[in-house]
């Protein structure tokens, strides 16, 4: 859809295209700041005397002798050993997302296809649960896990994480589900095949950009999840973020920023190469051809 | 016996030198778990009651500035998640409101001879507690800024004042002065402090009723507006962590800060030497003409729970009289003010030592205080930007605290 | 599910209708490293007895939600009474906390949902006429906001917006106003939140329009190109009609979001000048106070909230799945 309409109006593109420009710059440069800054010591980075030492790197030259610094990275890295941090990061993403995306994808389908209000009073149920603040569950969960005794296990942090999620999950995929004719799996189905043949060889293929991108969104939520790992997990199995709080101090303490502000950035590094790897399938063409078929 | 014990640490040492799984502190069994907060001296203290972990010693510890929101459930339950509760006179308060903690004086009869006097909190003359160090906010000064506007280290809030208007005249630094401020915790804690610095009683005596909206009040409100004119006026967000970079990078000559800062404030790192020679601690300042200084003063200690068996009880009471033994405090002598013997006062804990011996209040162990501090965090930053008179902030406070006093049972 | 989605809400409602027993006071002396003192205590055992005979606590109907932490009928009867202007009137509402917070939530919600939306569509739109090579690093850099965890996101902008950051340092330049702290004034701090909040959530809308555009079918366009419809035209017609219900999807979870703004007040350290409905939750639950029948009450009122915003945004769709049934 887009080759037919690039070149016929370079008034529109110059604009579209610096429109994008302006917000890359916006939406990235705080990152480039901070991956920059990541490699100077805490009185550059956050200099009170003047933010271009940020830039200069004067004080690290005092400090470490280089313009840059790796202790950010050494500090987090080894002496905290945050890649086990990282390691619990990746089981409760893992799960949260293929138990949310499962659930959803069954459940969103339903829903979509389904003409009963039920679906609708579900929706609304999902969408109440998802308005509440998060804290206010968690203290709330509190007092019955320790009771049971499965307060701090990943698995626990995983199962109220799909459930705070699916709400979300279930409301976005039945969206998508909408998306899709329904007379794409109703032809399928005139042809003889069950309602789960028609799922799977109809919708299944057709329903990937909706899928991986409501996947995004259960990735991030378990990926950058503070209220609930920090209340739900002890300091022995944190996930990243809660670690990266605790870098930072607490009321009487100072706390070594420049650990958290390295461990940021090397947080971002995997989401990198995932979104690169993802947004083939969200741009795939496929998909366009698919329903339009 | 002292010295069985310190025989066995050292067979401690020798035995996990050599890596066999001999557990030692002569706890056979038993489960040892601990929650605490998240700062090094209290994982200095931790990490030496792990070593009594071994064989059928089994440990955990959780180091969590969630500590408050965790240790009311996680000592309910029954057995409790944790066996031990690192508190300060602030967070032990709602454990003892809800009796989930387990007297000592047993284990401290059997177990305890290495700890001091000063160390034991009793409560209803039950040993609750054991602490082992202190904190408190204090005055530090640059002595080279003093020095140029020919004043001394003030004594009193009113010289602060002073003080901070001759070097703004003198167009040193227009924002001199600086106290943790942020409109959280920090900020109720300095309306504590300065209203204790004027002799304030914030309660109706025998009662749960407040009782701040009275001249004292008015004088501590208008007290802080007067300080804030000195303070840079993003002052609301300032905490310990927004204070020490400005105090390092000498945009300050005088600030209000935890004692436990000071080590930061004196080391090489984030600073130029011609601002950590003139770092100098002083007492806390006194205010209104009053004696004692505007400051409260902090413990922390450790506290065992309720809800687990004696032998668990046990074992955790010998790991952490283990964890606060002298050879912690000889191998982290400068982490924080700790209140054992063996501990030998450097220049960062003179500021508390001076808030300490200068008769400064405890911060008060009251259930419903906390319930007070939250109004005071609610209610002042609206007077400090000027919105409000003292007057009507402090009724605010009064009809805040009873509201949520209802709430908690504290008033009908 | 069922059991994690009904059972928190049934004992939220529960806990706020209940408050905590009166507490049995008792005298006891305290020593400490300091000092010995005699203080009121609360009585475990006295209280632990009360709280065997009724584990909820003391029955308290709706008293909770109408004291003066929450919706303050009675101070607000007295304001109306002794305010003699409205804007007096008005002045003594806003001195009430939850009032306070509901403004500030509300403005934010507001202005936030539409501007993301609106945001979110164009960059959509213009993401999508790049070629093919810039595609993927783009949509990478367009989700940052979004990605990296508002904890640590909102504690480096707070920074960059600090006097002596480079963002304010910049607009004291521009302003030329050395005195200009986007931290010390309240409405500069509103807009600071704000943008925040739409610098945050932009990339959401942007991620689901740019999906949804993958699958706007081409005929369609071209037959509309065939016609002579403009490229406006083309937008306005085609695209945005066919993603109405991702558009709704996105306004619903923008207006929840707002309505529970939270972590941009913690990490800003905004509390001073705007609260919101959340932060009055979380000061609740946390610290020493612990005012579980409060927070609870405070969230029952946000649910509320939440159900009259989008009354108009679910009767569309009630619409729609009647539609659809038929």
């Amino acid at each position: 859809m887009t080759s037919s309409s690039k070149n016929n109006a370079p008034l529109l593109t110059w604009f579209a295209t610096s429109m994008v420009v302006l917000w890359l710059l916006i939406a990235i440069g705080p990152f480039i700041w901070t991956v920059w800054g990541s490699f100077k010591v805490e009185g550059d980075f956050f200099s009170k005397a003047d933010w271009r030492n940020a830039i200069y790197g004067v004080m690290t030259i005092v400090e470490t002798g280089g313009s840059y610094t790796g202790n950010g990275y050494y500090g987090a890295w080894i002496e905290e050993e945050f890649w086990f941090n990282v390691f619990n990061t990746t089981v409760v993403v893992f799960f949260t997302v293929t138990i949310s995306l499962t659930m959803g994808t069954l459940g969103g389908y339903a829903l979509a296809r389904s003409g009963f209000r039920y679906a609708f009073w579900l929706l609304i149920l999902a969408l109440i649960f998802r308005a509440m603040p998060h804290i206010t569950l968690v203290s709330g969960y509190l007092l019955p896990f320790f009771e049971w005794n499965v307060w701090g296990k990943l698995s626990t942090t995983i199962v109220v994480l799909v459930a705070i999620n699916q709400p979300f999950t279930l409301w976005m995929l039945h969206s998508f589900f909408l998306n899709i004719p329904k007379d794409m799996d109703e032809s399928a189905m005139v042809d003889g095949c069950t309602r789960f043949q028609a799922f799977r060889h109809v919708i299944i293929p057709v329903m990937w950009p909706g899928v991986i991108t409501t996947g995004l969104f259960s990735f991030l939520l378990a990926y950058n999840d503070f209220a609930i790992t920090s209340m739900l997990l002890s300091s022995e199995n944190q996930t990243m973020v809660p670690r990266i709080a605790s870098f930072l101090g607490s009321v009487r303490e100072q706390g070594n920023v420049m650990f958290a502000v390295a461990a940021v950035v090397s947080a971002i590094v995997p989401l990198f190469f995932l979104v690169l790897f993802f947004q083939r399938q969200i741009v795939s063409g496929l998909t366009a051809g698919a329903v339009k078929g | 016996m002292k010295y069985i014990k310190i025989l066995s640490c050292a067979a401690l040492m020798t035995g996990a030198s050599f890596g066999s799984a001999f557990a030692g502190c002569g706890i056979e069994s038993g489960r040892i778990s601990i929650l605490a907060n998240d700062f090094p001296a209290l994982h200095a203290v931790v990490s030496k009651a792990e070593e009594c972990a071994g064989g059928a010693v089994t440990f955990a510890k959780n180091h969590t500035a969630k500590h408050q929101e965790l240790q009311g459930p996680a000592l309910t339950a029954n057995p409790a998640e944790y066996t031990a509760k690192i508190v300060t006179n602030g967070s032990i308060v709602p454990l003892l409101t809800d009796g989930l903690l387990r007297p000592l004086d047993d284990l401290v009869a059997k177990h305890g001879q290495s700890l001091g006097k000063n160390q034991l909190i009793t409560i209803d003359g039950k040993i609750m507690a054991v602490a082992f160090m202190a904190n408190a906010q204090h005055l530090v000064v640059r002595q080279d800024i003093l020095e140029k506007v020919g004043k001394p280290i003030p004594a009193t809030y009113e010289e602060v004042l002073e003080t901070a208007e001759a070097i703004r005249a003198a167009g040193i630094m227009k924002y001199p002065f600086a106290m943790l401020t942020k409109a959280d915790w920090n900020l109720g804690e300095e309306v504590v402090n300065m209203y204790l610095g004027h002799g304030g009683e914030f309660f109706k005596p025998g009662t749960a009723e407040a009782s701040v909206n009275n001249a004292k009040g008015v004088a501590t409100l208008e007290m802080l507006k007067s300080l804030m004119e000195y303070s840079n006026p993003d002052f609301l967000t300032y905490n310990t962590g927004a204070v020490v970079p400005l105090w390092e990078s000498g945009e300050l000559a005088m600030a209000e800060i935890w004692g436990s800062s000071m080590g930061s404030l004196l080391d090489d790192e984030g600073s130029t030497p011609a601002v950590v020679s003139n770092t100098v601690p002083a007492n806390a300042p006194t205010v209104g003409g009053g004696s004692n200084p505007a400051s409260t003063l902090w413990w922390d200690g450790f506290s065992i729970a309720k809800n687990i068996s004696d032998e668990d009880a046990e074992a955790t009471f010998i790991a952490l009289v283990n964890g606060v033994s002298a050879e912690m405090v000889k191998a982290n002598n400068d982490k924080a003010v700790w209140l054992m013997d063996a501990y030998v006062p450097g220049k960062s804990a003179e500021g508390v030592s001076m808030v300490a011996a200068a008769g400064a209040e405890p911060y008060p162990m009251l259930p419903y205080m906390g319930l007070l501090h939250g109004a005071f965090v609610a209610e002042v930053p609206d007077f400090l930007q000027g919105n409000e008179s003292a007057e009507q902030t402090l009724a605010d406070i009064e009809a805040a605290y009873t509201a949520s006093a209802k709430e908690k049972g504290f008033l009908k | 599910m069922l059991l994690f989605i009904a059972l928190p809400i049934a004992s939220v409602v529960v806990q706020s209708l209940f408050v905590q027993h009166e507490q049995v006071m008792i005298e006891v002396e305290n020593c400490g490293p300091f000092k010995c003192e005699t203080v009121i205590q609360a009585d475990p055992d006295a209280t632990a007895a009360l709280r065997e005979s009724a584990p909820l606590g003391k029955y308290n109907a709706l008293k909770t939600y109408t004291n003066r932490n929450h919706l303050a009928f009675d101070e607000l009867g007295d304001i109306w009474s002794t305010s003699e202007t409205f804007f007096g009137f008005v002045g003594g509402v806003y001195n009430l906390p939850f009032y306070k917070a509901l403004f500030f939530t509300l403005t934010y919600t507001f202005l936030v949902a539409p501007s993301v939306l609106i945001l979110g569509l164009f960059i959509a739109l213009g993401v999508n006429r790049l070629p093919e090579l810039v595609k993927g690093p783009t949509i990478f850099a367009s989700l940052l906001p979004m990605i990296v965890t508002p904890l640590i996101g909102s504690l480096i902008l707070f920074w960059m917006v600090d006097a002596d950051g480079i963002i304010g340092a910049t607009l004291q330049l521009i302003f030329n106003n050395p005195d200009l702290s986007l931290k010390a004034s309240a409405p500069l701090t509103w807009i600071m939140l704000i943008i925040y909040g739409i610098w945050h959530s932009t990339p959401f809308a942007f991620v689901v329009f740019y999906a949804g555009l993958q699958t706007v079918p081409s005929d369609t366009l071209e037959a509309a190109q065939i016609d002579g419809a403009s490229r406006w035209q083309r937008v306005r017609f085609v695209i945005v009609p066919y993603m109405m219900p991702l558009a709704i999807f996105i306004l619903l979870m923008q207006l929840m979001d707002g309505l529970r703004v939270f972590e941009p007040i913690v990490g800003f350290s905004a509390s001073a000048k705007a609260t919101s409905l959340s932060w009055i939750i979380f000061n609740d639950l946390f610290g020493n106070a612990k005012l579980y029948g409060s927070a609870a009450a405070t969230s029952m009122l946000t649910i509320i909230f939440v159900c009259i915003i989008l009354t108009p945004v679910l009767i569309r769709t009630w619409r729609d799945f009647n539609r659809k049934g038929i």
